[in-house]
């Protein structure tokens, strides 16, 4: 029972929920117990709530009481550690921030709460979201739960383990060049980046406040509409915060399933994307893919986009100059952690020995980079230039959308890679985000959906579809659709084939390739 | 402890070099809430309670513009002539120091709301002098430091510091002058003076407190010397937060005389900040300006363009109210005050207290007198930090000047009915009532008063009748007495002439 | 104000990053680097700084700077007050404190 209740999506959940067939408890329970048997090795969370059953017992006697409640009502969910908590730390990812509590839930949480989902825990992740891999957490590693010793992609690795691994059907992720939908894409999950703006940026730990978004992060592209639909909207606390009025996602999503919804649609593929660099098996994946849609009645034309070579040289300037000002306020005055030199010291002293304590490699690296992008003498060279830079993406992505709906690329170029392998390599490291990067510099939605197993090494690959801003409902109509499409292509979910990381199977995934 | 610097003679200095001098000019706005958080903006309170997670910086906090400290600014910026930018942007000075709760503060740099204007100053003589305002930005204050340990309180040798964000996003506009020169000797009275006026116009405009005991108003004072006959300026010292108009004035005094005896003996200036004391006079080195100094400006990502309508710049020029100096002008011209008279109005900080008055009915030579006189007198006596206008209201002042022009007060009675006022009696007929002032205007009663003195005194009614009208005194002091001073003085007179002629 | 020493861009002779740089930059960005990271991180730069310079290539006098990805202006908030943090909530993270007020080691620098 309790192991049927962790593989339905949550869609499922929530309608046996609703009719009573199931209690929040009994599903916070099942998605407990798996969290503490399975959570030693995959290590997605850094936090597991004390309150979880708590609150499903209360969503639970509200629906006993007749109250109206949320579509995802009762459902639980994980929450990226960058995400401030008012009754769990918020460290993300950081030594810093060891033990935080936050004064204020981010509005994201908040609106979890109002729509009755259930905070099963923090998630981990890149120290403050920089890194691909979820290596660079200063709590250690998460594994991917279809192969141990492989990363789980990132900065995002825990939403998208936990929701891989089934000790959540949801999380909630943060894309600020990818962390949602590289994650997505090796662990074979969805995850969405919506459009900048249209979900609050409040209370998420700032990485880079012009890309940071938080997204949803599921097994299906249904359940993100349906997450997304809880998070999205205007909030006063954040003045990028779009005033749009948002269409039902999930009745988008709903819309895709219907026959010949990919009729005559324009769908790009973007040369840039999808060329030397890329994975034998992803790029194999990704022409099956084509053809599928092609099959499907979807019109596909090859677009270009010149400025994309650039851009990722434009986010390794824009990213760490941001986020060398962004995580200036990690000074040991207000909170956080304090070291002082032996001898004691000045402020001065104490900041810096502070800093250079409870920052990891890979934070140190940028905030030097960025700090050394913005000075006198390097402003307009570097970070100037990126902005242009981001000024001609902008004007790539019009062109391609005045010629069609949707561009599609691989989500990532390679499968996941095994843990450590590119520690020490922070140039091909960065070259992770190759494809999910243009999406944030532009401030327009992407999603990824899982593209099937490459033959090499048979992990998953993911594809990538993108939409005007503003567009994000065209994402989960015609990401349910080709997800249809894959499905009855191959006769099953992708991530049926996932190791069920019991005690038997366990020992047979570490020890390498399934 | 550091020899006394030596200092120039004033004049020598001025024969041997020019003064340049520049002002950076710190206006805390009297918006309800901070710059860019929903906390209040309140003056003291007890330590970190006037905050909110962005005011004190935490992870995932983010700023947004108050709306009304945006037309604060655009005010400000209109009254000092200023052209309202299109487009202006907030920007990130990033330093490291712990009363900045972010470790940068939130500035307009490069594009800033108010650009290129200027504002007539009043000068001690009388005539006025333009100075160039390159711009007025927006920003936000930083949190309070208290340092201790040590004997000074300063940093300087002290133990640890303690930090009170209250004040930490507190809505600024910093008003920044081109180099002004031409001033000359009267470079450090110009200082004063600007400072005031700055005072005055936001005042008027009721978008600051702008008390500079009160750090509401601060100003750091940028003065260089070049020889006379040299193109090229010379090198500059920013005097901080000089915080009263007198010390403005002092500072830049001293600071000309001491760069004019460096750069005669042969030395040069050094770029830096330095430090007033009030106590000695003097000004110390303070922070060199130096290639550390780099604030990595970047435009805040977490906040957009400002872009003013037209419309509403519009709607905000209408509302301006007349610039001190065209206002002080007109004043003058009306009221019919001298030079001197009005100039001690000015200086006591009184015009607004005036202008009130007459609106209220009373005449501005009697208003003048008043406030300048026996108001000023008691707020005195009542001490060194009490003002004028602390103790009575225009309203009561001129009711107290009516009652005199109707002859129901004399001038000896309304300083007994101010007391009353002052004291909480109630308004002035109030106090004429309870404390029974009123003066005897029924001419029986001081006939008979005046009969009775006159029959006491029947040498002094001698002498009267002899044509020797000034030993009238003796018999009208008598009168007087006896009315318990609730007589006027000048009717009691005529009586009494008349009444030794009967 | 503008810097006056934001120098105009020196293109291609700048990529190389020297050790006394990394240095400087640790010093404004308040991380006290160990003589052993001062030189990896000036080698990973170098790299870094080389492969991302691109950027100039493209970025034309023309071509208007993106500081936002979707444009909005004139964002602004009422000037009513709101919610505050407690004293105690303000005080709960910090490493040190007196009870009212965050307590921090003598301070070297002067404000700025
Ligand atoms: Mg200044
Ligand atoms: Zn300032």
């Amino acid at each position: 029972m309790s192991d049927d209740l962790i593989r339905l999506s949550a869609a499922d959940l929530a309608s046996k929920l609703a009719s009573g067939e199931v209690s929040s408890v009994e599903a916070t329970k099942a998605h407990l117990d798996r969290i503490a048997s399975v959570d030693k090795d995959v290590h997605a969370f850094l936090h597991v709530s004390e309150a979880a059953l708590q609150t499903a017992a209360e969503i639970d006697a509200k629906r006993k009481a007749g109250e109206k409640l949320g579509p995802l009502a009762g459902v639980p969910i994980a929450i990226k550690d960058v995400l401030c908590t008012s009754d769990m730390p918020s460290t993300s990812g950081s030594k810093i921030l060891e033990g935080w509590v936050p004064p204020y839930d981010a509005t994201v949480v908040a609106k979890l709460r109002a729509a009755d989902l259930v905070p099963l825990g923090k998630t981990n992740m890149d120290e403050f979201a920089m890194g691909s891999s979820t290596e660079f957490s200063a709590y250690g590693p998460t594994h991917n739960p279809w192969n141990l010793d492989r990363i789980p992609g990132g900065s995002g690795g825990g939403s998208a383990a936990a929701v891989a691994a089934f000790e959540a059907p949801l999380a909630l992720g943060s894309d600020t060049g990818g962390s949602i939908r590289q994650p997505g894409a090796v662990t074979g999950t969805v995850g969405v980046k919506p459009t900048y703006g249209s979900v609050s940026r409040y209370g998420a730990i700032a990485l880079a406040s012009s890309l940071d978004q938080v997204g949803p992060v599921s097994r299906t592209v249904l359940d993100s509409a349906l997450l997304h639909d809880v998070i999205k909207g205007h909030d006063k606390r954040d003045s990028t915060s779009l005033r749009d009025e948002w269409p039902s996602f999930a009745d988008a999503a709903t819309a895709g399933l219907a026959p010949g919804s990919l009729q005559g649609v324009k769908i790009g593929i973007v040369k840039e994307l999808n060329g030397d660099g890329f994975q034998q098996g992803v790029k194999a994946r990704f022409a099956d893919a084509v053809a599928l849609l092609t099959s499907a009645g979807a019109e596909i034309v090859e677009v270009s986009a010149p400025s994309f070579e650039y851009a990722i040289s434009a986010y390794y300037l824009i990213l760490p100059a941001e986020a060398s000002s962004n995580l200036a306020k990690f000074d040991s005055v207000r909170f956080g952690l304090r070291v002082n030199p032996e001898g004691g010291g000045t402020v001065e002293q104490v900041m810096s020995a502070t800093r250079e304590q409870g920052f990891g490699p890979e934070v140190k690296r940028r905030i030097i980079l960025g700090t050394y992008a913005l000075s006198a003498g390097y402003y307009d060279a570097y970070y100037g230039s990126a902005q242009k830079v981001r000024t001609l993406v902008q004007r790539d992505f019009a062109r391609m959308f005045d010629e069609v709906d949707i561009l599609l690329s691989p989500s990532a170029p390679t499968t996941a890679f095994p843990i450590g392998e590119k520690i020490d390599d922070p140039l091909a490291m960065y070259l992770n985000d190759l494809t999910t990067i243009p999406a944030n510099l532009a401030g327009i939605p992407g999603m990824s959906i899982p593209m099937g197993l490459a033959d090499e090494d048979g992990l998953p690959t993911g594809i990538q579809l993108m939409a005007p801003a503003r567009e994000d409902a065209r994402l989960y109509t015609y990401g349910a659709a080709l997800e249809q499409l894959f499905e009855q292509s191959w006769g099953h979910t992708l991530i049926s084939k996932a190791p069920s990381l019991s005690a038997s199977e366990q020992s047979a995934a570490t020890e390498g390739v399934v | 402890m550091a020899a006394r610097p030596e200092l120039m003679d004033y004049d020598k200095a001025l024969e041997m070099f020019e003064p340049v001098v520049g002002f950076e000019v710190h206006v805390e706005l009297s918006t309800k809430t901070k710059m860019f958080s929903d906390a209040p903006n309140e003056f003291g309170g007890e330590p970190n309670t006037n905050i909110t997670p962005v005011d004190l910086g935490l992870p995932g906090s983010l700023p947004v513009v108050n709306g009304q400290a945006v037309k604060y600014a655009i005010s400000l910026g209109l009254a000092l002539g200023c052209s309202i930018a299109p487009t202006s942007r907030f920007a990130r000075k990033n330093y490291f120091y712990p009363d900045l709760a972010k470790n940068y503060q939130i500035s307009q740099s490069d594009e800033p709301i108010a650009f290129e204007g200027s504002v007539e100053v009043e000068m001690p003589d009388g005539t006025l002098f333009t100075v160039p305002v390159e711009r007025a930005h927006m920003e936000e204050d930083a949190g309070k430091l208290t340092h201790v340990g040590g004997s000074t309180g300063r940093i300087q040798g002290a133990e640890y510091s303690l930090v009170d964000y209250n004040r930490a996003g507190v809505p600024l506009v910093e008003i920044v002058t081109h180099p002004i020169i031409g001033a000359e000797h009267l470079a450090p009275e110009l200082g004063a003076a600007y400072v005031e006026t700055i005072r005055d116009i936001v005042r008027g405009l009721g978008i600051s407190e702008a008390k500079m005991e009160r750090g509401n108003l601060r100003c750091d004072a940028n003065i260089s010397l070049r020889p006379r006959g040299q193109e090229k300026l010379g090198t500059r010292t920013e005097t901080k937060n000089v915080n009263s108009f007198r010390a403005v004035e002092r500072a830049i005094r001293y600071e000309i005389q001491r760069q004019a005896a460096i750069l005669a003996a042969g030395g040069s200036i050094t770029q830096e900040t330095r430090h007033w004391h009030e106590d000695t006079g003097r000004t110390s080195a303070g922070r060199p300006k130096s290639d550390a100094d780099d604030y990595r400006y970047f435009p805040e990502p977490d906040l957009l363009p400002v872009e003013p309508s037209l419309e509403l710049i519009d709607e905000l020029r209408a509302a301006l109210p007349e610039s001190p100096a065209v206002m002080r002008t007109r004043l003058k011209a009306e009221w019919g005050f001298t030079d001197l008279e009005f100039q001690d109005v000015k200086n006591a900080g009184l015009l607004g207290e005036i202008v009130e008055t007459v609106s209220a009915g009373s005449s501005p030579q009697a208003a003048r007198k008043w406030w300048t006189g026996e108001i000023a007198r008691l707020a005195n006596a009542a001490g060194p930090e009490v003002e004028a206008s602390s103790l009575v209201t225009p309203q009561q002042v001129a009711e107290l000047i009516t009652l005199i022009d109707s002859g129901e007060l004399t001038d000896r009675l309304a300083r007994q009915v101010l007391e009353g006022v002052i004291a909480g009696e109630g308004s002035p007929s109030e106090v004429v009532e309870k404390r029974g002032l009123k003066v005897v205007s029924d001419d029986g009663a001081l006939i008979a008063a005046i009969d009775d003195a006159l029959a006491a005194q029947p040498d002094v009614l001698a002498k009267i009748r002899d044509g020797k009208v000034q030993a009238a005194g003796a018999v009208i002091g008598a009168v007087m007495k006896a009315m318990k001073g609730q007589a006027d003085a000048a009717r009691v007179r005529e009586l009494v002439l008349e009444r030794a002629q009967a | 104000m503008p810097d006056p020493r934001r120098g105009p861009n020196r293109l291609g002779a700048m990529s190389e990053i020297t050790r006394e740089q990394v240095e400087h930059l640790a010093g404004l960005a308040r991380i006290a680097l160990t003589p052993d990271e001062i030189e990896k991180l000036t080698g990973e730069l170098g790299h870094i700084v080389d492969s991302i310079a691109k950027v100039q290539e493209v970025a034309g006098q023309d071509v208007p700077a993106t500081s936002h990805p979707i444009p909005l202006s004139n964002v602004f908030r009422d000037d009513v007050v709101g919610e505050t943090l407690t004293q105690e909530q303000a005080l709960a993270g910090a490493p040190e404190h007196d009870g009212s007020r965050f307590k921090v080691s003598a301070i070297l620098g002067e404000e700025q």
